[in-house]
């Protein structure tokens, strides 16, 4: 990632012949080298991810869990395994669901994968990656996981299908259709259809990126770091649970807060805070959830809600813990 | 021609169905569009991603959003094969 803080210098230094040590030039230098790393990231980690997901649709993720998942633990970890590369859109909660719960995949193992497709989002990864590192990025997949995987284990324990409309279950007595057919897509094809998926979704978030990178670096040289240590920094118990409940509302705009969390992180705000607040704004979608309510009951809903949000502060809680 | 968008609502789905629209005109065919948002209706097309375009009661593209272009090549292959068949 070095090539990125040489791009940065030769553009602040040689082109703009910016005077070392300035606020300005550190504002500038910032903002040229983490945009330029970020994008390039982005480019490729996300056309990787679209190229592997080309090959695993919902409905092939639907026969392993049925085939393959005869031990409910190993059941409750393939769903998870395979959240992190199959996002879905927040539209296709529904019909996901339905469909998972027709051809008998357990409850519990329907909500780890509903809980671990977006609570692992590729975008929050790459920039993760990106502003800190692989360490910091493996955190954040694995807490993702963990949480996904025994929230699924709770609700399957919990025995909730009562809280499932009842519609849901009309049709399991019908025969699925488990046998997959490979759809016949050329590798040409497959690689083109991503690079358009990759360009049109940074089209989409690139703005943010560019605006959340914007405010970061303008706070890179001025922002009074006492004053949000003070209100986020270690010296707040409460700041967990803050940042949790103002992160879910915000899920619209996960691209673009996350640049502003890891200033925040610079500034002297610890990672499990700042971690649980990209989770909460991730992880947690309203969109999806008044969806859900198609199919489930509003208890269930509160339940799957309540796990998540305290499963999010836990890990913040625990990782302010371990790395204070 | 009977076209159908299923989808639950999202901006997705009303992008698909701007798109169809666009195609429609682009080609002047004769078709008449149908949005599907009730989620028992989408289940009976057996699909687990929407937004899903049916052409004739026939699942043509799930889970993305073609281009108007894209959409009017597959209407029009649609028309082919069943001038075949008749």
């Amino acid at each position: 990632m070095q090539i990125f803080t040489w791009l940065a210098d030769y553009v602040a230094y040689n082109l703009l012949h910016l005077e070392k040590g300035q606020h300005l030039t550190s504002a500038i230098h910032f903002f040229i080298e983490d945009t330029s790393k970020i994008f390039f990231l982005l480019l490729v980690i996300i056309f990787i991810i679209t190229y592997i997901r080309s090959y695993l649709t919902p409905e092939k993720v639907r026969s392993l869990l049925v085939k393959k998942g005869k031990n409910v633990y190993f059941a409750h970890l393939l769903a998870d395994l395979v959240g992190i590369i199959t996002p879905f859109c927040s539209c296709s909660a529904v019909p996901l669901f339905i469909g998972f719960v027709e051809a008998g995949v357990p409850l519990g193992v329907t909500f780890t994968y509903l809980i671990a497709a977006p609570t692992v989002n590729e975008v929050a990864l790459v920039l993760l990656y990106g502003l800190f590192g692989w360490e910091i990025a493996a955190i954040y997949i694995l807490s993702g996981e963990v949480i996904a995987f025994f929230g699924g284990i709770i609700i399957g324990a919990l025995k909730l299908e009562k809280y499932v409309e009842g519609y849901v279950y009309e049709n399991v007595s019908t025969e699925i259709d488990l046998e997959v057919e490979d759809v016949k897509i050329t590798f040409k094809e497959r690689v083109n259809e991503s690079f358009e998926y990759t360009m049109n979704l940074i089209k989409k978030i690139g703005i943010w990126v560019i605006i959340g990178i914007g405010m970061a670096s303008g706070m890179h040289g001025w922002a009074p770091t006492g004053f949000l240590a003070q209100i986020a920094g270690p010296g707040n118990p409460f700041a967990v649970l803050i940042a949790v409940l103002v992160g879910i509302p915000l899920y619209s705009n996960a691209a673009g807060m996350i640049p502003v969390v890891s200033e925040l992180i610079r500034l002297g705000v610890p990672v499990g805070t700042a971690l649980a607040f990209m989770m909460s704004v991730t992880a947690v979608s309203l969109p999806e959830t008044i969806l859900l309510r198609q199919v489930i009951k509003p208890q269930l809903i509160a339940i799957f809600l309540g796990i998540v949000t305290v499963s999010i502060i836990f890990t913040g809680y625990l990782f302010n813990f371990l790395i204070p | 021609m009977i076209i159908k968008i299923l989808g639950t609502g999202c901006p997705n789905c009303k992008k698909l169905y701007e798109n169809t629209k666009k195609a429609i005109e682009m080609g002047q065919v004769a078709a008449s569009i149908y949005k599907v948002e009730d989620v028992r209706e989408i289940m009976k097309y057996k699909v687990m991603t929407t937004p899903v375009l049916v052409i004739d009661e026939k699942v043509v593209f799930k889970g993305k959003i073609p281009s108007p272009e894209d959409i009017l090549k597959t209407i029009f292959n649609e028309m082919l094969n069943k001038n075949k068949d008749s």
